[in-house]
């Protein structure tokens, strides 16, 4: 068909690439010469990242102990006994006395590990105020209604931090000794508990509300603790900069956990003798047991890990990997041999029609 | 019938004795012969006036009878309609108001503007907006948004649902706007055409919406009629008026109206119409625009009135300077608008596929909702209720608890059910209809007409077609006759040759210039011919030339010195247009005389009589007295009818037929040509016995037939004419394009069986090695077959599976021709309107109800039966060409199909015969340029020329339905890959309707991250080219077969995207089980693993639509990576400080990307999800391609070679003229001349024939031109 451009008629639709649908394009065809090299390719990459993953995975090294205190497992379990229902809570201590043969690497963390608690639940993890963590005054004696029933006390006044997040705050603490010789006396392991939660958590999501008169107790005037808590928010440390809603943490508790199993930072062990890792020799762990977790069949866990560039140990992907690669690698072959197969009989068929 | 007169008490006497005489389940077998020439009867006929035409007729029944019964007639039938003449008060009488709502009272007689608009400023927003939660899917949405509402069960943001709805909802009603702003334009224009109303004494100018029934308006010559009016007088003689009817009917002939005697005397001038006073009682308004009964009273006397004198909106005024007429039925009522009525909401087979997948998917979604709330009911009782920490104040059972979390997963899993689907739907048709209508390969140049999808929402439906029905006339052929050879004393002229004989293949066109009268616009090549015309050597060249300008009934108009000829049948037209450029030009006639001028010298001949065509004579024959004296008779016809009548001493007898032959093989209309002197003491004698026959008032055809059979008789021949039905371009190329799409191809048409076949054969849907069978053949077949069922079936005949058994042997190549008449024969139609007879007589026990309710119910099962027979053979001929058809059994045939063959069928025409047709298939197709509109305004897509449809059907529709595929198998998947991580999540969070998103993901997924590449593609893609499309038509078969969408293809969809869900939650659960971050700090949060699953997601979903677009534009590249790009942009944005400060609440995320993404075991955890969901669809699909190729995989696969080829070689069509074998066909069209108007000499003088006669006749006319 031929048209002038000069005898357009009024109605004829204009001639592009784009209205003729014409437009360049590339074509792609799933060839052999694609889909081969790409498996193949692919299983090897996958397989170097996998035995890359894997050997990392294992040469990090963690220890850890259940000291929920289930009868007959350490000197946990009398805690445990009294743990029977969950308020008021108790005070009890406990101790896990361990042995380190060689060197611990560092830098070490120190995490605690919850089992069968559901920080994802959903009803569980809205209870929670943002605005009022962000330390808006407004927000701080207003709780939002996502907050109940930790939104205001019997008495009418709001909770600071409200909601059930924040009521259930993990309240156990651990101390570190160490036993340079046998024998000798237990020193304590300088604990580092700044630095454990996101920069942007403690400087953007968590603000304190403004001082009133230089106090934060004067700011959080009118407000109650959440009813699970022994001391209000201002007094959670003694460091002006590690208490009320920036209390590390109080942010590390608050950014709820994706599993009902999951582990947050406690303490890093970076000062002095220690930076270099928790060198050999005896170690007792000091634990104020004051969380309540048998009632719903859960565990309290204390682990020491060290890390290396892919994070914690965890051997699920390095073998993932290895897996997924093999696989390539496997269906690499069938491909080949099936193509090789049904080239020669769909090039027969062809030279027949 | 209230009193039964005698009349009515003759019909139960008839009614009984029929009951008796016969047994009340009618057989097929007495009745005698259909006859293929008839049209079976007329379309509108209604059942009351079958009855009415009782088998009695009365054979004294003289005029005035007649007369008194039709004021009978018209006095019986419910005549409600009052209109008087110049009186607007009349009809605003509070007996004419009728109740709307409960108390706005409107008047029942319409005002003439006409509303096609929907909204109104005001209206718009409310109504739109309840238009739009009619349909389901919004509606849900709707639902939801309340569900969200109430904060126990409020699992998602409220955002989540009202964003997404309020993008849909926008953008059709922006679509909606726009379409109403058009349909407001259009409204407005026509509305304010202008014409002359009589007002206040005098006529004035009005525009047309303040026109009012009893208005006396006039209209010029080319005027648009704007109402529905009653002719009460013309400029013209008797107050003739011609009307183009085009936009009606399609045809471009004109038609004549008459105006009564009485009104034609007295309202001529404007202070008698001002003072016109008429009352007119008429039926109500409806849509049958060749019926109308009514009686004007006027000066104490009643006057019938029928559709005769009756001009229609839409018509056109011709060749008429001025006519009056007075308004009955405006606006609305008018029959028009009657008829355009509502058009049917036509839906694609994919629509109603695609809402029961919405169904199902909706099933899945509340069982899913049930089990998740049964598991948490469950976990509350064993886990939640002894979680201290999850203590919400609340005391519910855990029971409850599950009934709350029942309606929170109906919420959270709601994007299974796609939201943006049906908007996505909606966007890519309308971007397919702007492709059909952008597309210059379907833009037809001379008539500067693009095709146009007039309807947006059926473009993957034109990739299913499995039946097309084309109209012949002006779709398959132009509707233009051209005069092409001739035969003259058995020497044929018309092929390329110069004067002296000689052949050439490239030789200039015959100059016509020499010639005043030629119009310049016939083609002609052989000068050989006018050399013979100029030459004079041979008197039968200009004898031959001289009875084509004088044999005719053709009317003459002469503008300007311009001659217009006014033909009753295009090919007469066109043989009087081609004497008149071969120097024998008919300037004039009057009632008895016809001036000719022959080569320049005018010459007038008295004409004695005019022996018009009729389809039993198939002949037409004048006799005229030349200026010397002698008396000829000058006759044309088929060639069947002349050769009976040929005088024995004939010499070119023999080279004639042959001549004949040839034309016929070369599928040109035939018509003979002869002559006879006759003696003046012979005309005398013969003369006598017509006038007295012509005179006769009972069967005066009959009679007349029988007189002119005696002075046409041994006749000489002349020699013959051949006239192409032009087929437009590309037709047989087309059609063999189309059957090798396995696209069956039916012809219906209005014409003659001849010529029906003579176009089959032209456009190559038959050929010589068809073998073609007629009504008479597959009747006697289905008769047997019915009784092979019987006897097999018996009572228990439901029960017996169908054998499937063919009618024909296999492998022949068949064509079926069948008729109206047979049609109807073989469908028992006829039987049902006899069988309305046996209803007159009540039952009157309960036994005989039964029995005739049983005797129905058999008919009933008989006539299904007989139908799917029918259809089941007609299927199995590779053509069905239907002739003699009238509109309704055109969409009579089309439904039969449809409903026995579940296949999806197109229909094409360009009349207004082809409107049923056209809104009964599924898609209706209009040729568009043409006059007339009214099938392109009923169609759904129109375009100018036939051979479009190739292109139509084969590149967009096949485009539209592999689109449209690709695109809801993409979108289920990637909405369950979505929605389901929920699912999988649920059971490690207790089932609690935690999302495993963040609900900013959520919200703009479906709207941002993932719709644009989707839509482009759906937009965009191709598998092969057009060219590839258009020359492997097979490749169309996978949309008739349903292949590429379907229930199976759905599941496919669905597991794929479980499977997709399944992988983008496990990975990243196991690599988050017990991991920390690369800096020891971040472990595991709930927000992280978010942020992973959902890029994952994104990236996946994104690469597997990369996978699915087979034609990748830079616009698909972009809107992929774009896609992924604005995800991370946005999320960044979301997560980042600023946002966090300004909205603390909404945007809680703050600093997750960021954190989460600059650890690379994040990223690893991302690559290895999204590799484990992608390398199972390559290897798949490339196994699958290897060792099941498709057809369109193998072309694709060859692409290059096959460009290379088609560069090289451009294929030569091969024409095979078969040997030629006889299919003459009878030039003349089936409707009769004007013969009846020249001889009645109405324009001189009147008294000759009775009026009514005249008008009856007329009527009759009409109908048929209609039905054609």
């Amino acid at each position: 068909m031929t048209w002038s451009a000069t005898a357009r008629g009024a109605h004829q639709p204009d001639n592009t690439a784009f209205t003729q649908q014409r437009l360049p394009a590339w074509q792609p065809l799933l060839s052999a010469s694609i889909a081969l090299p790409l498996f193949f390719c692919a299983g090897l990459a996958f397989i170097g990242l996998g035995l890359g993953l894997f050997y990392s995975s294992n040469g990090i090294k963690e220890l850890e102990y259940d000291y929920t205190g289930n009868p007959g497992t350490g000197n946990c379990s009398a805690c445990a006994l009294a743990d029977q229902d969950r308020a008021p809570p108790l005070r009890c201590s406990c101790s896990w006395y361990f042995s380190l043969p060689e060197l611990f690497p560092g830098p070490v963390y120190l995490y605690y590990e919850l089992t069968n608690f559901y920080q994802n639940n959903r009803r569980y993890s809205v209870s929670r105020d943002d605005t009022q963590l962000s330390g808006l005054p407004s927000a701080l004696r207003h709780p939002a209604n996502e907050c109940a029933p930790y939104q205001r006390r019997a008495s009418g006044l709001p909770i600071a931090p409200c909601g059930a997040i924040a009521n259930s705050l993990f309240n156990d603490s651990f101390s570190l000794w160490h036993q340079r010789q046998p024998g000798g006396p237990y020193v304590e392991v300088p604990l580092d508990r700044t630095g454990i939660a996101w920069w942007t958590d403690c400087h953007v999501k968590f603000r304190n509300p403004p001082l009133v008169n230089g106090s934060l107790a004067l700011a959080f005037r009118g407000t109650a603790p959440p009813p699970n808590w022994p001391r209000p928010v201002y007094a959670l440390s003694p460091d002006p900069n590690n208490t009320g809603f920036i209390n590390q943490d109080f942010v590390v508790w608050m950014r709820t956990a994706a599993l009902p199993t999951f582990r947050k930072l406690y303490a890093r062990i970076r000062q002095g003798n220690y930076s270099t890792g928790l060198p050999r020799g005896a170690y007792l762990v000091n634990i104020t047991y004051n969380y309540p977790v048998r009632a719903f069949g859960g565990h309290k866990l204390i682990v020491f890990s060290n890390i290396s560039w892919m994070g914690g140990k965890n051997p699920f992907l390095g073998i993932a990997y290895l897996v997924v690669g093999s696989l390539c690698i496997l269906m690499g072959f069938v491909m080949l041999v099936v193509y090789i197969r049904y080239q020669d009989q769909n090039d027969e068929d062809e030279d027949e029609e | 019938m209230s009193q039964p007169g005698p009349e009515s008490a003759r019909w139960f006497q008839f009614a009984s004795s029929m009951n008796s005489e016969r047994d009340s389940e009618t057989t097929f077998e007495e009745d005698s012969q259909p006859n293929d020439e008839v049209v079976p009867y007329s379309d509108d006929e209604t059942e009351d006036e079958l009855d009415d035409q009782g088998p009695a007729v009365e054979p004294e029944q003289n005029r005035v009878n007649r007369e008194a019964e039709e004021t009978r007639e018209t006095l019986r039938k419910d005549c409600t309609w009052q209109v008087k003449a110049n009186d607007r008060s009349f009809h605003e009488q509070p007996h004419f108001m009728k109740t709307r709502f409960f108390c706005i009272k409107e008047s029942k007689y319409a005002n003439n503007a006409i509303k096609t608009y929907k909204y109104n400023a005001f209206s718009f927003l409310p109504m739109n907006l309840f238009e739009q939660f009619k349909r389901a899917a919004n509606f849900y949405f709707l639902i939801l948004l309340i569900l969200q509402a109430i904060p126990q069960i409020s699992t998602l943001a409220w955002y989540t649902t009202l964003f997404p709805l309020l993008v849909v909802l926008g953008i059709t009603a922006i679509k909606d706007l726009v379409d109403d702003v058009a349909r407001h334009k259009m409204d407005n224009e026509i509305n304010n055409r202008t014409c002359e109303v009589i007002k206040d004494g005098r006529f004035k100018v009005a525009k047309w919406k303040e026109i009012q029934v009893g208005d006396v308006i006039r209209l010029k010559k080319n005027d648009f009629i704007p109402a529905d009016i009653l002719l009460l007088s013309s400029s013209e003689p008797n107050s003739l008026c011609y009307v183009e009817t085009a936009e009606l009917d399609g045809e471009t002939n004109l038609k004549f109206k008459m105006a009564l005697e009485i009104t034609h005397q007295y309202l001529q001038r404007e202070n008698s119409l001002t003072t016109f006073d008429g009352f007119i009682e008429c039926e109500e308004p409806n849509n049958r625009l060749d019926k109308f009964t009514g009686t004007l009273f006027w000066r104490n006397r009643s006057f019938p009135l029928d559709a005769d004198k009756i001009l229609l909106r839409g018509c056109v005024i011709r060749n008429t300077d001025f006519c009056h007429g007075l308004v009955i039925f405006a606006g609305a009522d008018t029959k028009i608008m009657k008829n355009s009525g509502k058009t049917r909401f036509k839906r694609t087979k994919i629509d109603y596929l695609m809402n029961y997948m919405v169904y199902t998917i909706f099933v899945v979604l509340i069982l899913v909702s049930a089990g998740l709330a049964i598991g948490h009911a469950y976990w509350e009782a064993q886990v939640g209720n002894y979680s201290w920490y999850l203590y919400d104040g609340e005391d519910y059972t855990p029971s409850y608890r599950g009934f709350l979390n029942f309606w929170g997963y109906i919420i959270i899993l709601n994007t299974m059910v796609p939201i943006s689907l049906y908007v996505s739907v909606e966007v890519i048709r309308l971007g397919q209809s702007y492709f059909i209508n952008w597309d210059l390969q379907m833009y037809y140049p001379e008539k500067d007409t693009p095709a146009k999808a007039r309807t947006t929402t059926l473009n993957e439906q034109l990739g299913q077609i499995h039946y097309v029905f084309s109209d012949k006339t002006g779709t398959l052929t132009q509707n233009i006759m051209t005069f092409k050879k001739c035969c003259i004393n058995g020497q044929i002229y018309g092929d390329h040759r110069d004067a002296s004989q000689n052949s050439h293949s490239k030789i200039e066109q015959v100059d016509f210039s020499w010639n005043m009268f030629a119009d310049g616009k016939l083609a002609f090549y052989d000068h050989y011919l006018i050399e013979q015309i100029q030459s004079g050597k041979e008197s039968e060249v200009r004898q031959f030339f001289f009875l084509l300008a004088v044999c005719h009934t053709v009317m003459v108009d002469r503008t300007d010195g311009q001659l217009n000829y006014q033909a009753a049948s295009p090919d007469e037209g066109a043989l009087v247009n081609a004497a008149r450029n071969f120097g024998f030009a008919f300037l004039a006639r009057t009632q008895n005389t016809i001036t000719i001028s022959e080569l320049g010298t005018e010459r007038t001949y008295d004409v004695l009589a005019i022996l018009d065509f009729n389809s039993d004579r198939k002949r037409m024959s004048i006799i005229v007295r030349t200026p010397e004296g002698n008396i000829r008779l000058y006759c044309k016809g088929a060639d069947t009818v002349i050769y009976e009548r040929l005088h024995q001493m004939n010499p070119t007898k023999q080279e004639t037929q042959d001549a004949l032959d040839i034309f016929a093989s070369e599928t040109l209309r035939t018509l003979c040509l002869c002559y006879k002197e006759i003696e003046e003491k012979e005309y005398e004698e013969w003369n006598k016995k017509f006038m007295a026959a012509s005179l006769v008032s009972t069967n005066r055809d009959e009679a007349l037939d029988k007189v002119y059979e005696e002075i046409e008789k041994d006749l000489i021949l002349l020699g013959a004419t051949a006239i192409e039905d032009k087929l437009q371009d590309g037709v047989p190329e087309t059609i063999s394009k189309l059957a090798k799409a396995d696209i069956k191809i039916w012809v219906l048409t209005g014409d003659k069986k001849e010529t029906a076949e003579n176009i089959g054969f032209a456009c190559e849907l038959l050929t010589e090695d068809t073998t073609i069978c007629y009504g008479e053949d597959i009747n006697a077949l289905l008769h047997t077959r019915m009784e092979n069922q019987r006897n097999r079936g018996g009572v228990y005949a439901k029960f017996v599976p169908p054998v499937h058994e063919t009618f024909f042997p296999p492998g022949e190549n068949r064509a079926l021709i069948i008729s109206g008449s047979w049609l109807n024969e073989i469908l028992l139609e006829k039987k049902t309107k006899r069988s309305k007879i046996l209803k007159l007589k009540f039952p009157k026990t309960e036994e005989e109800r039964r029995i005739r309710t049983q005797s129905k119910r058999r008919l009933e099962a008989r006539k299904e039966q007989r139908q799917k027979n029918f259809v089941d053979l007609a299927c199995e001929c590779s053509a069905v060409i239907c002739c003699r058809v009238t509109p309704k059994q055109k969409a009579m045939v089309v439904d039969l199909v449809k409903r026995y063959k579940k296949a999806i069928t197109l229909a094409i025409g360009d009349g207004a015969n082809d409107v049923n047709m056209i809104k009964t298939a599924h898609i209706g197709v209009g040729i568009s340029g043409q006059e007339g509109m009214q099938a392109v305004m009923s169609s759904d897509y129109s375009f100018a020329q036939f051979r479009y449809l190739q292109r139509l059907l084969l590149v967009h529709g096949r485009w539209s339905y592999i689109r449209m595929c690709k695109f809801l198998r993409y979108f289920f998947y990637k909405n369950f890959a979505f929605t389901l991580v929920h699912f999988w999540y649920s059971f490690f969070n207790g089932y609690s309707a935690q999302t495993a998103y963040e609900d900013w993901f959520i919200t703009l997924y479906n709207v941002l991250y993932s719709s644009l590449p989707v839509l482009l593609m759906g937009l965009l893609d191709q598998d092969v080219s057009d060219k590839l499309s258009l020359r492997f038509p097979g490749l169309y078969i996978v949309g008739q077969r349903d292949l590429l969408f379907n229930y199976k293809k759905f599941f496919v969809s669905l597991v794929h995207g479980i499977l997709t869900s399944m992988i983008l939650f496990f990975i990243p659960l196991g690599a988050y089980l017990q991991t920390v971050g690369q800096d020891g700090e971040a472990p595991s949060d709930y927000q992280s693993f978010a942020v992973t699953i959902a890029s994952a997601l994104i990236i996946t979903v994104n690469f597997q639509i990369g996978l699915d677009t087979s034609y990748w534009t830079f616009v698909n590249a972009f809107s992929i990576f774009g896609s992924i790009a604005l995800y991370f942009g946005i999320m960044f944005d979301f997560h980042s400080a600023g946002i966090h400060v300004l909205f603390p609440s909404a945007f809680q995320f703050t600093g997750t990307a960021s954190n989460a993404l600059r650890q690379p075991y994040i990223w690893l955890t991302i690559m290895l999800t999204v590799a484990v969901c992608l390398l199972p669809v390559v290897a798949i699909r490339f196994l699958s391609m290897t060792i099941w190729p498709s057809e369109s995989d193998k072309i694709q696969k060859h692409r290059k070679r096959l460009k290379a080829e088609e560069q090289w070689k451009r294929r030569q069509r091969v024409f095979r003229r078969g040997v030629s074998s006889r299919r003459s066909a009878y030039a003349f069209s089936h409707q009769r001349g004007y013969a009846d108007l020249i001889s009645s000499g109405r324009s001189i003088r009147k008294k000759r024939s009775p009026l009514d006669a005249i008008i009856a006749e007329g009527a009759a006319e009409y109908r048929r031109t209609v039905a054609s």
